[in-house]
């Protein structure tokens, strides 16, 4: 029982909830970039919403599976194909053996996930399968996904078709919103000024570690170094050079450059999905604004997640569905049959 | 009579609780203290803490937690700490073999302190070293306690890969290598003892505050110890309390 690798992108790897409560040794989590669209492939094959599934950035590649299988394939603006013919994001597929499923670019984002039932049997490291590239844990090898390699696929036995009848939000070019510090008194006013006014864009240097952000430097005039403290996924730390870079789930656990401010959870996300070359502007908020922020986010995950349906219960609104942008026109035959 | 505590936002789900900007054991240990006292108060809402040279991370749920309710029971910590506290840590006794393939900075460091070889052994080894925090990568300890004569630079250009065990030294800092890689530091010795091992029921051997000396030992004994180790016994045993 396994999936075959028949081509992918620079950046697949094993992730499932990743490894948590290490920090503190020196292990950050890994697990997937952007957790909503993870748990909802796994909850559309019928498997716990933290199991262990493919990620990748870019494109997916060619899958073939040795058995028949449910998968589904998540991420914003993803087009997929069974052995040639269109098929859909964001609801169980069935992949007869031998078929070959194709996941192709990701027209609005740069982050997304395949889940095959049964989930992905890789060893646990550490009490995850989550790959840690840095460290090179977990996953296959603690490395990045290749052609001809072949993934162990666990048991899940059968499941009904399921769809996802609400779509995650928009990856939107709206500001980037950041709590300040704890290291901006490194920073001039004018340079903090800057940082929350200029257009940045996400560089072409962005992986599971961090994003590298454009735009012109921020001098910290107190200097690049401080005693080594600790960091969190979204740290903005301002190296020598002055350029941004954001901390992502890979990142490392403590650090020794002034963090000039924080991604809020809530946007951190939509950073990492909007790519490299997209302009966006941070924007301070306070931290009773980032909190509810945060409190809504989560609910509205929850929702989304909560209305992964199965096919049968399903009453399709079309005109609902337009707006939720889960359809383009094109509908699974199945579901007109009532 | 509390410590000064500065305490900021990294994000809405973590406090950086900033008790210095400089790096010195008594700091360091009341990091240390702090971490074991919310630890010991089960403050509802914290996921996880990260000690630091001077500072103590706090990552937190603001679902099960507000900021502020956060940020006061964190004050409410510091200012129970007193300024002399010293938290004693477990104290490892690491077999060390001096010199050899990965010790291979030894004798060029005998050279340039002046102390010689047995003397520059006899210093390293007699030091008593401080696990002031651990990063980096997996399970790396960084040692305070490093006898200043010892100091020495970092290589101008690193070292593409340094094997596991290796016992380095990095600027005024010491540490033993958990997992094998690229490093510019300077290293006098290696151990068998595996400070990182994923299968190991207790994959990280130190923890932030622990105290750590290096016993030397001969080749033969460290290859020993090393075989001993691959067939699953426990070759390090830590002393006072955990």
């Amino acid at each position: 029982m396994n999936l075959e690798v028949l081509e992918t992108g620079p950046l697949s790897t094993v992730q499932d909830g990743g490894r948590k409560g290490l920090r503190g040794f020196g292990v950050s989590e890994a697990g997937p970039v952007d957790a909503a669209a993870f748990q909802m492939a796994n909850l559309l094959v019928g498997n716990p919403a933290e199991a262990a599934a493919i990620e990748f950035a870019y494109v997916g590649g060619r899958f073939r599976a040795d058995r028949a299988v449910a998968v589904a394939v998540t991420g914003p603006g993803v087009s997929v194909s069974i052995d040639g013919q269109p098929a859909q994001a964001q609801a169980t597929l069935r992949l007869e053996p031998g078929q070959e499923l194709r996941i192709g670019p990701l027209a609005k984002g740069l982050w997304g996930y395949l889940a095959v039932n049964g989930g992905i049997a890789t060893p646990p490291v550490l009490g995850s399968r989550a790959t840690h590239l840095r460290f090179s844990l977990g996953g296959l090898e603690g490395r990045t996904l290749r052609a001809g390699d072949h993934l162990p696929l666990g048991d899940g036995g059968e499941i009904a078709d399921r769809i996802a009848t609400r779509a995650l939000p928009e990856v939107t070019a709206a500001p980037i919103r950041v709590l300040l510090g704890p290291q901006e008194d490194f920073f001039a006013p004018d340079v903090l000024e800057r940082f929350l006014t200029q257009a940045h864009r996400v560089s072409s240097r962005i992986d599971r570690m961090a994003a590298m952000i454009d735009g012109d430097p921020l001098p910290a005039e107190k200097g690049h170094d401080i005693v080594s403290d600790g960091t969190v996924p979204g740290s903005i730390q301002v190296p020598g050079s002055g350029q941004p870079l954001v901390l992502l789930a890979e990142g490392q656990t403590s650090g020794g450059y002034p963090k000039i401010a924080t991604v809020i959870g809530t946007d951190l996300v939509r950073l990492a999905q909007l790519g490299p070359g997209k302009p966006f502007r941070f924007q301070a908020v306070s931290p009773e604004e980032a909190e509810a922020a945060f409190l809504a986010a989560r609910q509205e995950t929850r929702a989304i997640l909560d209305a992964i349906q199965e096919v049968q219960d399903f009453r399709p609104d079309p005109e609902k569905l337009m707006a939720e942008n889960l359809i383009s026109g094109v509908w699974h035959p199945i579901m007109d049959a009532d | 009579m509390s410590v000064p505590a500065r305490i900021l936002r990294c994000g809405e789900q973590a406090f950086s609780v900033e008790l210095s900007d400089q790096i010195d054991e008594t700091v360091n240990s009341q990091v240390t203290t702090l971490a074991e006292v919310l630890a010991a108060g089960d403050l509802p809402g914290v996921i996880e803490m990260v000690p630091t040279y001077r500072s103590l991370l706090v990552r937190f749920d603001p679902g099960l937690c507000s900021g502020a309710e956060m940020e006061a029971q964190l004050r409410a910590a510091c200012e129970r700490l007193t300024a002399d506290t010293v938290s004693e840590g477990r104290l490892w006794k690491i077999p060390a073999v001096y010199g050899g393939e990965v010790g291979l900075d030894l004798d060029d460091l005998a050279e340039e302190t002046g102390l010689g070889r047995q003397g520059f052994i006899d210093l390293h080894s007699g030091a008593t070293y401080r696990v002031y925090m651990i990063g980096f990568s997996p399970g790396f300890a960084y040692l305070g306690g490093l006898p200043e004569v010892l100091h020495a630079p970092r290589l101008a250009t690193p070292r593409p890969l340094v094997a596991a065990g290796a016992i380095g030294i990095g600027g005024k800092q010491a540490s033993v290598n958990a997992v094998a890689g690229p490093s510019g530091w300077r290293y006098v010795a290696w151990t068998p003892v595996r400070t990182f091992a994923p299968d190991r029921a207790d994959p990280f051997l130190f923890r932030a505050g622990d105290r750590v000396q290096f016993v030397p030992v001969s080749a033969e004994e460290g290859a020993e110890l090393a075989t001993r180790q691959a067939e699953g016994q426990v070759i390090v045993t830590p002393e006072g309390v955990a």
